[in-house]
């Protein structure tokens, strides 16, 4: 399964400046696991101590905010986007 | 006395906002030159501005500041903004009044004190052009040209109308479905208005994408790169509060919540107050008042979370219909800290509300007024509120930009013809 991923500016300095990357992987587990392959570090980012997305991290696999569907275990189907976003924003 | 909110800056800041020093993270500490970022990149959290308040004999700045204009630029020296501020071109909003309820106090039993902070007037009638003002002058700062937002209608109307006083381009963003008067007060000012197919966290979501691309180059998006410039405007509303008390701190604050942000700065600015010797510190508390159909925050207070699980919106407060809210943890953090609480009011309880406080003192609040009068009611029927103590209720906008929400019930007593025996008939008279 590849997935286009696109990063936030505050990590691009994992992707070489690059704001939309592919990974592989069938849940967004398997695509944070294939990203931190790819971009050593990334994962430590997005993820905390326990391995949880962070509370201030907002993760979309096509138009759905993750924490609606079933979080780190959401399906990542074949050609979907992905787009990781600070949470604070807004109001 | 020098008062730093957090430690000293680790960078020189490269601009000249007044006692502003740094980028902060509330979350992990990490500091950043100012500039227009709104994350950390260490851990996401969110970045706050870290200040070098003034020092010095606290009844030589009340002076200083009670002889400034009557607007927020009165507490420039306490705000990341130029010293000249004042003399640029902007809105000048705030100084709006702390109207004493007594009728109002009447009907609820509140024999403390009660007051309605009265936001709607404000030049675009919301509390928006207080955080928009300090925003305008960051995006001046750091050389933005474009002013933009993602917006639940109050302040898509504020940046319009910021933006063309302060001779800026503007592109703001909202939800497709707003109140017709939102969504004209909006595109009146003459800047791009942009209708999203989606809700406001949909339409937060955009913004946040259009930052990072080159789409959004040279643009100021007022609420999510200049966030943590534009959120400190909300600490002019506890100096405000104060200063009209006769420099007293409240006991009770009752605060709508939408991501959450203008709560946590009241709170940031009644403690600034307190470390700079302005007020007597002492204790007090404050409460958080949202809408049942987005509840966010009180669903979490009430369980006893410490994280907040997003939901989707469904109430006519339209402008506190954010399902996602950033600033809600912290929320929760203060309103337990404080010994407050979180609760939120159903649609028909907040019209009844927005009536109640129309008549009994003449306010006319837009919903978000509604909610945080009929949480106020519902915390003193549940003893949460303690009626015998000095209470603050914030009425953030102008029943004007929300008719739909009252109109099905507030129409005319009687239709008649133009004579006496037709007025007589209607029993009208006397």
């Amino acid at each position: 399964m590849s997935v286009k991923v696109r990063i936030p500016t505050i990590l691009r300095t994992y992707t070489g400046g690059e704001a939309e990357v592919t990974a592989e992987g069938a849940t967004l587990s398997e695509v944070i696991a294939d990203l931190e392959k790819n971009h050593q570090g990334i994962a430590a980012r997005v993820l905390d101590d326990t391995g949880k997305l962070r509370r201030f991290v907002n993760v979309y696999v096509n138009d759905d905010d993750v924490r609606f569907e079933q979080g780190l275990e959401t399906a990542t189907p074949d050609g979907a986007g992905v787009s990781i976003i600070p949470a604070v924003a807004g109001g | 006395m020098a008062v730093h909110s957090t430690e000293t800056a680790a960078n020189t800041p490269s601009v000249a906002l007044g006692p502003a020093t740094a980028l902060s993270c509330r979350e992990c500490g990490e500091r950043f030159d100012l500039g227009p970022l709104f994350a950390c990149a260490t851990c996401f959290g969110p970045l706050e501005v870290a200040y070098d308040l003034p020092s010095g004999d606290p009844e030589s700045l009340k002076k200083q500041i009670e002889a400034g204009p009557d607007n927020i630029w009165r507490y420039a020296p306490l705000l990341p903004v130029p010293t000249d501020v004042a003399d640029k071109p902007n809105l000048n909003p705030g100084f709006t009044k702390l109207v004493k309820a007594d009728r109002l106090a009447a009907e609820l039993g509140v024999t403390g004190g009660l007051y309605v902070k009265d936001d709607s007037g404000n030049p675009t009638h919301s509390f928006k052009d207080r955080v928009v003002a300090i925003a305008v002058e960051a995006a001046r700062a750091f050389g933005f040209t474009t002013l933009s937002c993602s917006s639940t209608g109050n302040l898509a109307g504020a940046v319009g109308a910021a933006a063309r006083r302060a001779g800026f381009k503007s592109c703001v963003f909202i939800p497709h479905d707003l109140e017709a008067g939102k969504v004209v007060m909006a595109a009146v000012y003459g800047g791009d208005l942009v209708g999203i197919e989606g809700n406001y966290d949909d339409v937060n979501r955009f913004c946040s994408e259009l930052i990072g691309d080159p789409l959004g180059e040279g643009w100021g998006f007022v609420n999510v790169n200049l966030r943590p410039y534009y959120g400190e405007g909300s600490k002019t509303l506890a100096y405000e509060i104060c200063e009209q008390l006769g420099w007293q701190l409240p006991d009770q604050l009752v605060i709508p919540i939408a991501s959450g942000s203008q709560l946590t700065k009241i709170d940031k600015g009644l403690k600034e107050l307190i470390a700079l010797g302005l007020v007597e510190d002492k204790p007090y508390k404050i409460f958080g008042a949202q809408a049942e159909g987005c509840s966010p925050v009180s669903t979490a207070f009430k369980a006893g979370h410490d994280v907040v699980r997003p939901q989707k919106p469904k109430t006519i407060a339209k402008s506190l219909a954010i399902g996602n809210p950033a600033d809600g943890p912290y929320v929760l953090d203060i309103a337990r800290r404080t010994g407050g609480a979180v609760e939120d009011v159903n649609d028909e309880q907040i019209v009844d509300a927005i009536k109640l406080l129309a008549r009994t003192e003449g306010i006319f609040a837009e919903t978000a007024g509604g909610v945080t009068v009929g949480v106020t009611k519902k915390l003193i029927e549940d003893g949460l509120l303690d009626p015998s103590l000095t209470t603050v209720v914030l009425n953030t906008g102008d029943g004007l930009k929300t008719l739909d929400a009252v109109a099905p019930t507030s129409g005319p007593t009687a239709t008649i013809r133009p004579n006496l025996d037709a007025f007589r008939a209607a029993g009208l008279a006397g």
